[in-house]
């Protein structure tokens, strides 16, 4: 085998970047294809089927459960407020008289004569969705969606915390090996997107929050902080739904690692330009990473460089990603067609790489290697 | 599907899993089947694929190439019959692609019919997303929320003894109907449900859900308290399974096509394989399998199967789930080094980021070994903890019985009774020594008495579990011939007594020689007995110890060799590691010396 193909993330300067925007259900599309929007315009709405709850109308009123249908004044499909009567039972000539009330505002769904139950339902709630980012709209679907299609620079992070938002880029550390710390973070960074360099401590994320920050694009992320930030271990890796006041994009991993030199200098090439980040991240089959689309007004899909990916090859560019050389840089040097021993006794297919940094030629598994891809 | 071939000489058999398809050959040589080949390729369920069979074709050929057999036409079809060296005569699948099979049962009682739901989709291959019950804690509307939200492939409902005159299997049945389930794949079709409970409610249940899913009606799960009915529920999940949701999944519609019998979910068919082995040989068998994400114990003891799936507990995106589960210092007890928290857990979570990492170091290999300890070891208590006896049962019970806590709940998995315990999974498989895979298993398992250990050589059991549903003989010839490589065989005495003291006198005889061993309380001795021989061993334990004939009575057995051999384990039952740290390292250094299971040179720490 002449190469191997270990996926990395993708960090490029110009890509046409489509975003289907879906409904959770059918609806109704609000633009139309051809049209230019910005972040927050809603693209598309549903309805939701609002929240159920269910009375024991039979036990409320001590009667028999076949009882109950009778005992209702209220139908299925009638609309009802809190505290309304819906069911009334008249006992010794209307001289007892036992009622139940709706303990919501919405509808009556059922009524069972079995179990004495009814099922109350509130009403819909109205969900947008929103464009996301900035861009155009290039196909409808009817009652389902949108995709928004943009130019400009993309990121993949390798984890993250929080959902989409959008905002100005602004570089607060000065390189790619500075830590990010709470001093670092200012009133002025409110409503931006900030980005760090080789790790975010608790502290600036906490100060990033209560200055109302809207996101946080670093190299590394301790675990302890991470645990303090979430309010808990993070078990498995499904993560976009935390509403924590910021979202936050990991580019290399966990620990302080330097943020690679190439994401670091793509995002200060563009500070100043308007972002859009979304940290939902699952790692499961179905792989979601964090992403940062930078819109860019002198892009267009026709300049744009189509980034194919390659396989791993002799003098590309690698990323050593488990220890003992965890967030090393290198080239590959040669890829060996038989399998190597490694030091932990098992065979395993290998790669050696040629270490940036030192020019030292090691020998890793092409399991704990990533190519780099997408570099102009 | 083609009339099955009576005496196939060719079988090609694939199992499409979330992240690879293998696919194997099975082939005809003398009498006797035997597995010859072997490829894969990764599976094609998702973007930009979106096709199962690419993956499969790609597995084959595969396969083809390194088997100088053509076993795909230029229209990339499976090629049958054999002509020649050409072709197959059989082709069989199992899957597990986009996730498998995921369903959420309901039941009345949590510990009663709920269970018995429970243990039916488990039985049947599913992931069990949630169980619902009436005495689950949570309100009724927050059920509902839960069932909106978790979108299943499949509901099973189960709920009282047939001719209850109560209302409360309807009471569950209103709860789902009024969360309007949704199905997982596909929105153009509605969600199957099937309904196994109180034969005497089939019309209400029918009122509630007939217009809002597609629903099916089979025996009750629980007709009496006694008693305990799954196969029409395991069936009936079995059919929905191929008719909805396998058509639902990418290409599945033309997987189906090809093959000469029904796909099976994979976790069924490693179930079906183990059940028909320890059927054929008399034994009793517990299986496991440690994925990425989760881990499959099977057991079955006497006629009772059991399954479990321990949902977050895996080796690579649910490693960080298997700490917040056990803590850090269960896992860190079986490391004879020192490790920084802060460092260790972010190694941790960075597993969990990039799943396909491998260990390169041995510091990095003895950590992630000891996470497979702590995984399988509270997989198996969970697993323990599921399969016993039915509950909710009358029992006679004696005054004794009243002062033991556990008396209501015994379960089946009697550890003396255990004859086989079969070992799957990368971890497991792949360890760069075997004598790694048998200390893992003692150390997560901790056998009592004569235990034979095995692992399942290049993870076939799939492809053999639904081999056996059309083909039996050759389905459990090459089980034993190829499938599984034999470690070895532990003898461990059930017991405690203060370290140091005596525990085991143990007699071997092997064809002519005979060894006599004496070991104490703490201690570990390996034998070498190399796979294919035979032992006779007189086991003597102390009064303190149990070998399966009774505290200090002895005992005489066969153990079976392997590639380790046989591994004395008198480290006492239940297991338990020196609280002091400097004496616990001493100690797993001794027993990891003693077994050879790290290199010598590569002491770490």
């Amino acid at each position: 085998m002449a190469h191997a193909y270990t996926p990395g993330l993708k960090v490029t300067d110009n890509e046409v970047v489509s975003k289907r925007r879906i409904l959770p259900l059918k609806g109704e599309v609000v633009v139309e294809s051809g049209v230019t929007v910005e972040p927050d315009d809603v693209v598309a709405r549903t309805f939701l089927p609002g929240k159920v709850e269910i009375v024991n109308v039979a036990n409320k009123m001590g009667v028999d459960q076949s009882d109950v249908p009778e005992a209702m004044i209220k139908n299925e499909g009638d609309r009802v407020i809190c505290g309304e009567v819906i069911a009334v039972k008249k006992a010794l000539f209307g001289l007892l008289k036992s009622e139940a009330t709706a303990c919501l505002d919405g509808t009556i769904e059922s009524i069972s004569g079995v179990t004495g139950q009814v099922v109350l339902r509130t009403d819909p709630e109205p969900v947008d969705v929103r464009a996301y980012v900035e861009g155009r709209v290039v196909e409808v679907m009817p009652e389902e969606g949108v995709t928004v299609e943009t130019c400009g620079a993309y990121l993949q992070g390798i984890f993250g915390v929080g959902g989409e938002t959008h905002g100005e880029l602004v570089i607060v550390s000065p390189d790619a090996h500075s830590v990010l710390n709470g001093s670092d973070i200012s009133a002025d960074h409110s409503g931006k997107i900030v980005v760090g360099g080789s790790l975010v401590t608790g502290a600036a994320l906490k100060r990033a929050i209560q200055l109302g920050v809207r996101g946080v694009v670093v190299g590394g992320f301790d675990d302890q902080d991470l645990r303090e930030f979430l309010g808990g271990d993070l078990g498995v890796a499904i993560t976009g739904h935390e509403n924590l006041g910021v979202t936050l994009i990991v580019t290399e991993g966990f620990g302080q690692i330097d943020m690679a030199p190439t994401t670091y200098a793509l995002l200060k090439k563009h500070a100043g330009a308007r972002a859009s980040i979304n940290g939902a991240t699952q790692i499961r089959a179905g792989v979601i990473r964090p992403e940062v689309i930078i819109p860019l007004a002198d892009a267009s899909p026709s300049a744009s460089v189509a980034t194919e990916t390659k396989g791993m090859a002799a003098g590309g560019p690698v990323r050593i990603i488990r220890n003992p050389y965890f967030g090393c840089l290198g080239t590959v040097k040669s890829l060996p067609p038989e399998p190597g021993t490694l030091e932990s006794g098992s065979k395993a297919r290998v790669v050696e790489v040629e270490l940036t940094s030192t020019n030292e030629v090691v020998i890793v598994p092409r399991a704990n290697v990533e190519i780099i891809e997408g570099h102009d | 599907m083609t009339p099955l071939a009576k005496d196939p000489k060719v079988i090609l058999a694939t199992d499409c899993g979330s992240t690879t398809t293998k696919a194997i050959l099975i082939q005809k040589v003398g009498d006797e089947y035997r597995q010859t080949h072997r490829g894969e390729a990764p599976t094609t369920v998702e973007a930009p694929f979106e096709d199962v069979t690419m993956g499969v074709l790609n597995a084959v050929s595969e396969l083809a190439e390194l088997s100088g057999r053509k076993l795909v036409d230029e229209n990339g079809r499976i090629i049958r019959p054999v002509d020649g060296d050409i072709g197959c005569d059989l082709y069989i699948s199992t899957s597990s692609a986009g996730g498998g099979l995921q369903m959420m049962v309901a039941g009345v009682v949590r510990s009663m019919t709920a269970e018995s739901a429970e243990r039916a989709a488990l039985g049947a291959g599913s992931i069990v997303m949630d169980v619902i019950a009436l005495n689950d804690k949570r309100l009724p509307h927050e059920r509902i929320e839960r069932i909106r939200q978790l979108r299943p492939d499949m509901i099973l409902i189960a709920g009282e003894t047939d001719g209850a005159k109560t209302d409360k299997v309807i009471k569950i049945t209103e709860t789902i109907g009024a969360a309007d389930p949704r199905p997982r794949l596909g929105s153009d079709y509605r969600l199957p449900v099937i309904y196994a409970g109180n034969k005497d409610r089939r019309d209400d249940v029918q009122a509630v859900l007939d217009a809002k899913t597609d629903l099916s009606i089979v025996d009750n799960l629980r007709p009496t308290l006694e008693e305990e009915v799954l196969l029409p529920a395991r069936e009936k999940i079995h059919d929905l399974f191929l008719e909805h949701v396998m058509q639902q999944a990418p290409g599945y519609g033309k997987l189906l096509e090809w093959v000469d019998s029904d796909i099976m979910p994979t976790p069924a068919a490693v179930g079906a394989i183990l059940k028909r082995v320890a059927e054929r040989q008399g034994i009793n068998a517990v299986g496991v399998d440690i994925g990425g994400a989760t881990t499959d114990v099977f057991s079955v003891f006497g006629d009772a199967f059991n399954r479990t799936v321990s949902a977050n507990l895996g080796m690579s995106y649910s490693i960080s789930n298997v700490f917040a589960e056990v803590g850090l210092a269960n896992v860190m007890r079986w490391v004879p080094f020192e490790m920084d928290e802060r460092d260790l857990r972010n190694r941790i979570k960075n597993k969990m980021i990039r799943p396909t990492t491998i260990p390169q170091t041995l510091e990095e290999l003895i950590f992630e070994q000891a996470v497979a300890r702590e995984a399988l070891r509270l997989a198996f208590l969970q697993h323990k903890e599921f399969a016993t006896r039915l509950k909710g049962v009358q029992q006679q019970r004696t005054i004794a019985d009243s002062f033991d806590q556990n008396a209501g709940v015994e379960s089946l998995v009697n550890m003396l009774d255990l004859n086989l315990l079969v070992a799957s999974g990368g971890v497991l498989s792949h360890a760069p020594r075997m004598e790694q895979t048998a200390l893992m298993l003692i150390d997560a398992f901790a056998p009592e008495g004569l235990t034979t250990l095995a692992k399942d050589s290049i993870f076939m059991m799939p492809h053999l579990g639904v081999l056996s549903q059309v083909h039996p003989q050759a389905a459990t010839e090459v089980f034993e011939k190829d499938c599984l490589v034999y470690l070895g065989t532990c003898i461990a005495p059930v017991g405690q007594t203060k370290m140091g003291r005596p525990a085991l006198h143990c007699t071997m005889k092997t064809q002519g020689a005979v060894e006599e061993i004496s070991l104490n309380m703490g201690e570990m001795r390996l034998l070498p007995l190399e796979v294919g021989a035979n032992a006779e061993v007189h086991l003597d334990p102390s009064r303190e110890f149990d070998v399966g004939a009774g505290k200090g009575v002895s005992l005489d057995g066969k153990v079976e060799g392997g590639t380790v051999g046989i591994i004395l384990d008198c480290r006492g039952r239940p297991l338990t590691l020196p609280s002091a740290a400097g004496e616990r390292v001493s100690k797993l250094e001794t027993w990891m010396k003693e077994i050879s299971v790290y290199p010598e040179a590569a002491r770490v720490g």
